[in-house]
């Protein structure tokens, strides 16, 4: 019985994490509209509802009852289980991420490791939908997703090795304790290379713009989900965008001190902020980083592919690496405020 | 309770998708059963206690080496038909290595060495509240770092190797040079010309 009461309360906190997560995707590409819109000097989606904050529950339902084409000799099962597959690793991070001071679902020791072998799991939705989707340029999405985010995985976790070495954890909590203090204290100030090879990263991984060769409108129609429609289009839509945001919020757990505010330890403006949850700056931070997605993707061209890939190995990987030394270096030296 | 069951059913299915693996027609499904096999694996490694190794698994395995050998599969134009073709005249040579493999397996793990109640206690128990993922690095940086050292040169060693076996000029193929690329000015691409205005000569007739 009292293992039945604990499997419900999981169960629970999981609909507590999920239900708001998804809620976050709606209004997630609500925001990547106006924005861009604002970027580009347009209003955006205004209609539905109040400044048009219900279009993404209209665009919900418009992709529900939308019917799913299956391809001609299209393998049914694997067409149908691969959004699912590249949904999945998306929320099940989730697992390991700490919102708040011991508000976190699963607080596991290797968190570090669980959290990079789900987005490495991510991959699979992409490869098996470009398969069998018996369409070549489903194939030729596919193809060029596989190797760049594989390619992007190795610098990530390069920069993702050199937060663990300054933390000296890999739990997730821990790493943002390690952080506690004012803004300066934050990682991202000794790890600042680290920190934008990481965001770069993270920006190819989700195949978001400049990196989105792999959908890349223009020469191959849609890419890996060119054959898919309805319902499961939009699973896929949700992954990129669930997969956005865990980016996002790792970005803010390893580099940006997680939930402290940035005034956290000051003498008098510390004690100020200190009335508003640590949930509260978690989210704000995360909203920052979503912010940049959507700048990027209005503000820079696409990347040929050739240079993609020049990238992620001739420059991203070799400065972890030298980053890797400096930062043994100033571990070793006790350099203040963060190793000492 | 609880806990035997969630092993049975991964048990269960790492056992049913090693077997998919060798039975099944098509080559990309037999990949995606080898990965679901690695995925179930991992998850029973991590029920007996070692994360680390499980994480890894599904880090290195699924994540990285799964997806390249996918990729190379599903590039391969595979004949089905070819690929049965030797079977019958396999079969006899297989079926006795198999048994014999299967009885040298018997013997090993039923001779009660592997009994439950016969295994040494771990010589390093693992202190509560570090994971074994630390205690693992510990081992490995001091103990056993000349071993790990000499393990990694190896491997360096056959990656500089793999890769001189693969790269070749190939005659013909355009190659782009990034440095003069990036050098490019306008001036080298763009030339301004002042042209004077003119009309044509049958609308200077009409004057």
């Amino acid at each position: 019985m009292a293992e039945l009461t604990e499997l419900v309360w999981i169960m629970t906190k999981i609909v507590a994490i999920v239900g708001p997560l998804i809620l976050a995707v709606a209004y997630l590409t609500y925001a990547e509209r106006r924005v861009i819109g604002a970027i580009q000097a347009r209003n955006g989606p205004n209609r539905v509802g109040p400044m048009g904050l219900f279009q993404p529950f209209a665009d919900v339902f418009k992709l529900l009852f939308k019917e799913v084409v299956l391809p001609a000799n299209a393998n049914r099962f694997l067409f149908l289980i691969a959004p699912l597959l590249s949904l999945m690793p998306a929320l099940a991070a989730w697992a390991v991420m700490p919102f708040s001071e011991g508000l976190v679902l699963s607080d596991i020791n290797a968190g570090l490791l669980y959290i990079l072998a789900m987005t490495s799991l991510g991959v699979y939705g992409v490869i098996i939908a470009g398969w069998a989707s018996n369409s070549k340029y489903a194939m030729l999405g596919a193809m060029r997703s596989a190797a760049q985010i594989v390619s992007y995985e190795i610098a990530m976790g390069f920069a993702l090795v050199g937060v663990l070495m300054a933390a000296g954890s890999l739990n997730m909590s821990g790493i943002v304790q390690a952080q506690a203090g004012p803004i300066w204290n934050w990682f991202w100030l000794p790890l600042l290379p680290l920190f934008v090879v990481y965001w770069i990263s993270g920006v190819a991984e989700t195949n978001r713009a400049p990196f989105d060769v792999a959908e890349g409108e223009s020469e191959i129609v849609a890419g890996f989900h060119v054959e898919y429609s309805g319902v499961a289009f939009a699973v896929f839509f949700l992954a990129e965008y669930a997969n956005m945001i865990l980016i996002s919020g790792l970005a803010v757990v390893m580099f940006m001190g997680g939930w402290y505010s940035p005034f956290h330890g000051l003498p008098v403006l510390g004690p100020l902020f200190d009335w508003v949850p640590g949930i509260v700056w978690f989210v704000l931070k995360m909203t920052l980083f979503l912010y940049l997605y959507l700048a990027f993707r209005a503000t820079f061209p696409r990347y040929r592919y050739d240079q993609i890939m020049r990238l992620g190995w001739k420059v991203l990987i070799p400065v972890t690496v030298v980053w890797l030394v400096v930062l043994a270096l100033m571990i070793i030296a006790g350099l203040g405020p963060w190793f000492n | 309770m609880i806990e035997q069951l969630i092993f049975y059913v991964f048990a269960l299915v790492l056992l049913f998708s090693a077997t998919m693996v060798i039975t099944v027609r098509n080559p990309v499904h037999a990949a995606l059963f080898l990965v679901l096999a690695f995925f179930n694996s991992a998850a029973l490694w991590i029920m007996a206690g070692a994360e680390f190794l499980g994480i890894v698994l599904v880090l290195v395995y699924v994540g990285a080496v799964m997806v390249l050998f996918l990729f190379v599969v599903m590039m391969l134009d595979l004949n089905l038909g070819s690929l049965r073709e030797g079977f019958m005249k396999h079969f006899y040579i297989g079926v006795p290595i198999a048994v014999v493999m299967a009885v040298q397996m018997l013997l090993v793990v039923g001779s009660g060495l592997f009994a439950p109640e016969t295994l040494p206690q771990a010589a390093m128990p693992i202190p509560e509240g570090t994971g074994n993922t630390s205690m693992l690095g510990g081992v490995l940086y001091t103990v056993y770092v000349y071993p790990f050292e000499l393990a990694a040169v190896i491997l360096l060693v056959a990656i500089i190797a793999a890769i001189m076996l693969t790269l070749r000029r190939r005659e013909g193929t355009k190659h782009q040079n990034p440095g003069e690329q990036v050098k490019v000015r306008k001036a080298d691409r763009l030339r301004l010309v002042n042209l004077p205005s003119s009309r044509r000569a049958s609308e200077q007739e009409q004057d």
